[in-house]
């Protein structure tokens, strides 16, 4: 049983960590400057943001669920965090702390709307979350009349750019404690126990007494959650609030999950492979534009390794469904 | 009546995991003749019509078609020869037209693109022959059963075929369409079109049928012309005699008082109520054909379905239940009939499932005690005898009869008050099923309400204390251990189905109560 347990793990998070050491290697040994500590500061500051979404996106997916309007929710937080950052009268710890509130809030709000009417009328998550998409960047872009915020307070600023032991930058700790966060979540917790029972066969957790409707939306206000609080990252790391913001983002965190091994139906996957997986992202387009690709190139390349990733995982499931 | 056998079966086998659903059958179906096949629910009915059709291959055996060897890879290869079914289920595209569905397989079209106007005037008089009056260009979505039944008989019928087989054709038609239904049969036999007809309705099947071939447990009994045998001679060839020992009962379980009842309760859809009691310690059958409206009841009282009218009382107190939630809240359980869409949670693991229904039980303030699930798990499947590696096993990996007793673990992890066991020995093999006869009588003796509902009379006889039987959305009978009876139960089960001997059962019913 012992080895079998351990087979699985290589063939799950390991066989993802394997295929992200495989890369690191092949880029430190082609791409100059790729293996130096500055540059390994440099892909940490880069995949933070779309690790702090992608953890709530797993639980979506984790559900059978998808998001796509994370990215402009991210910059409609953005937008009012903003203007609660730059609101006069208020003494810099008191604004920080309402700003981040309001980002977060707001990323919930939206999250728990997402959850509530695929819930409540039985709407495929795609097609709300498609409206919440175009909701949350029109309000963005009325509310700050189509214009970029700055002029945040310079000590909020400079915590953005702080590394720790010159090395680890203050938001990839955030996004750090969000996967952490979201492990235990799906490891320990009733919660995630549901989160699982209910994207591998919901009717069967239905009939067993639970409420599932409220996990569903719960797990949604999450998502919301971790996108407002990667919304407040990203304005210490650009410090700017600005309703363009976060195209494509929703692409990047579902490709970072799906690398990471979750099913898109549901009920398969793990945290641990969705932080592989963004860092798998991160470290390619690192990679690539070391050795001197364009963005366009790099775009190819990045596409069809999201496409190999998913190939080779079925083959995964189909080896470990033999050796259970 | 010419004599030549356009079908025959030759020892016909075919064996399912842990079931075997035809032994031996030998059967030959004259050309021209309307054959009747009629037998309890898992007799092997409609595994025999699969095999015609091409939806499963023997095991063992040979099908003879026309006299040559007939070996129907697809249900498109058994259409190709004349054989065409009209199923019990529809087989409909629900987004396209009436039109588009009838002439599905062969759309009238000129150089690539359709011929509407053909279309449309091929379409109308096929519905004109089933006498359905709509317009060609509805959609099938839009349509009430009883049209969606109609339609598909004019898909079977308008192309020519040798063979038509019908399964329970009527199950949704009033009588005015039944007749018109047999019109049609009648007028295709007259062009020579061999029919089969599978139905529980006992009563019509005279109207129609030449000759009727019985099956029993997957074995042919017996293939006679229709005149010779009459409803009750049917019902206990159906039935059949002989009953093995092979369910325990134990007098030693002694009956308490009521603790259960449900008054008036009306499911989604049927016009009658149904009102009845559970006592402590008795277990409860539920007899009745597939749609009389067993599981519907059930599921109506476990709150999986909503429900229009009805009150449930627990101890004499009455209980709200809205929700599934709400049911296992008030200490009320349901094994589904289903196990693998609505039993277990394949892919995951037997811990995982057992103790879904509790998990309060191995958690504190939303953590999980991986510890307590540990010990709880491995304790239950040690008390319920439940053949694994270990608990870490996938329930997918587990035979039918370990996945069911995962179930029945989940629901004894709950401590509930009343268990309702839709179907608890489906598909499984002998041994495992007096294991969960066991667990039955453990439960009983511990003072709680079980009711099983089941499709297997003879397993209904031999563990229930006392018998309810549904036809047709209502309560018909209801009998006590001692005057169990296989004819009786069977003739109250198809009492709402035979308008003709309505009135002797009714008076039997009143005797009763």
């Amino acid at each position: 049983m012992k080895s079998k347990r351990s087979i699985n793990f290589i063939l799950q998070e390991g066989g993802i960590g394997l295929i992200l050491i495989f890369i690191v290697i092949i880029f430190a040994l082609t791409a100059p400057r790729f293996a130096t500590l500055l540059n390994f500061t440099n892909i940490m500051q880069q995949i933070s943001i779309n690790t702090a979404i992608s953890v709530g996106m797993t639980f979506v997916i984790l559900l059978g669920g998808i998001d796509l309007s994370v990215g402009s929710v991210l910059a409609l937080a953005t937008i009012l965090a903003g203007k609660v950052l730059i609101t006069e009268n208020m003494s810099i710890p008191a604004a920080v702390v309402l700003s981040a509130l309001a980002g977060i809030g707001v990323g919930m709000l939206c999250g728990l709307f997402n959850g509530f009417v695929s819930v409540r009328w039985k709407i495929p998550p795609f097609i709300v979350t498609l409206g919440m998409m175009n909701i949350a960047r029109g309000a963005a872009l009325q509310i700050s009349n189509s214009r970029t915020i700055f002029g945040f307070p310079t000590s909020f600023n400079k915590f953005g750019t702080v590394n720790l032991f010159n090395v680890l930058p203050s938001i990839f700790l955030i996004a750090l404690a969000l996967v952490i966060i979201g492990h235990f979540i799906l490891k320990y917790t009733v919660f995630g126990r549901m989160i699982y029972a209910i994207g591998n066969n919901e009717e069967a957790v239905r009939l067993s007494g639970h409420n599932t409707a409220i996990y569903k939306i719960a797990a949604f206000a999450f998502c919301g959650f971790t996108v407002g609080v990667a919304a407040i990252m990203y304005m210490l790391r650009l410090n700017i609030a600005s309703p363009i913001l976060g195209t494509g983002f929703d692409m990047n965190a579902i490709a970072a999950t799906v690398i990471g091994g979750t099913s898109m139906s549901g009920g398969k996957g793990s945290m641990v492979g969705t932080f592989l997986g963004a860092c798998i992202i991160g470290v390619l387009n690192n990679g690539l534009l070391l050795i001197g690709l364009g963005d366009n190139a790099r775009q190819i390349v990045t596409g069809f390794i999201i496409i190999f990733a998913v190939v080779i995982d079925t083959y995964r499931v189909k080896f470990a469904n033999r050796t259970e | 009546m010419n004599d030549i056998n356009i079908i025959e079966l030759k020892n016909i086998t075919k064996r399912f995991p842990g079931v075997t659903a035809l032994k031996q059958v030998n059967l030959e179906i004259i050309q021209g003749e309307v054959h009747i096949l009629v037998g309890q629910n898992g007799a092997g009915k409609s595994s025999l019509v699969k095999l015609l059709t091409g939806i499963y291959h023997p095991d063992e055996g040979e099908i003879f078609f026309e006299g040559r060897p007939y070996e129907p890879r697809t249900t498109f290869d058994a259409f190709q020869n004349g054989i065409r079914v009209v199923h019990q289920e529809f087989n409909l595209l629900p987004y396209l037209s009436v039109a588009e569905n009838i002439f599905f397989e062969k759309l009238p079209s000129h150089g690539g693109l359709v011929n509407y106007n053909k279309l449309y005037k091929d379409t109308e008089s096929a519905l004109a022959k089933v006498g359905l009056n709509i317009s060609p260009k509805t959609r099938v979505e839009t349509l009430g059963v009883a049209q969606m039944q109609l339609v598909e008989i004019a898909k079977a019928i308008h192309n020519e075929s040798k063979v038509l087989i019908m399964d329970e054709p009527t199950a949704t038609l009033t009588p005015k369409e039944i007749s018109r239904l047999f019109e049609i049969i009648s007028d295709l036999k007259s062009k020579g079109v061999t029919i089969i007809y599978i139905s529980h309705h006992l009563q019509e099947i005279y109207e129609i049928g030449d000759r009727v071939t019985v099956l029993r447990n997957g074995e042919w009994v017996t293939t006679r012309p229709l005149k010779e045998l009459m409803i009750p001679d049917l019902v206990k060839l159906m039935v059949g005699k002989e009953i093995e020992n092979e369910y325990p009962f134990d007098d030693t379980v002694k009956v308490g008082e009521k603790i259960f009842s449900v008054e008036n309760l009306r499911y989604r859809g049927n016009k009658h109520n149904i009102s009845f009691t559970v006592r402590a310690g008795e277990i409860l059958g539920i007899s009745g054909l597939v749609g009389s409206g067993r599981t519907e009841t059930m599921r109506a009282i476990f709150g999986a379905d909503q429900r229009e009218d009805g009150k449930i009382f627990l101890h004499n107190k009455e209980i709200t239940i809205q929700s599934p939630k709400d049911a296992v809240k008030n200490g009320i359980s349901l094994l589904t009939e289903d196990r693998k869409t609505q039993g277990v949670i394949l892919s995951m693991n037997i811990a995982v499932n057992q103790t879904i229904t509790a998990l309060e039980k191995i958690s504190k303030n939303g953590l999980l005690q991986n510890n307590t699930e540990l010990r709880e798990s491995e304790k239950l499947v040690r008390d319920i005898g439940i053949v694994c590696p270990s608990i870490n096993q996938l329930v997918r990996n587990l035979s039918g009869g370990n996945q069911q007793k995962v179930v029945l673990a989940k629901w004894l992890f709950r401590d509930a008050e009343i268990l309702i066991f839709d179907e608890p020995t489906r598909g499984i093999d002998v041994g495992a099923r007096y294991e969960i006869y066991l667990l039955l009588w453990k439960l009983a003796a511990l003072g709680k309400g079980i009711i099983v509902v089941s499709s297997d009379l003879d397993e209904l006889i031999g563990i229930c204390h006392r018998i309810l039987v549904f036809s047709d959305g209502k309560i018909t009978g209801e009998v006590n251990r001692e005057e169990f009876d296989q004819e009786r139960i069977l003739s109250f089960a198809y009492a709402e189905y035979i308008h003709q001997n309505a009135q002797d059962l009714n008076h039997e019913i009143k005797t009763l109560n």
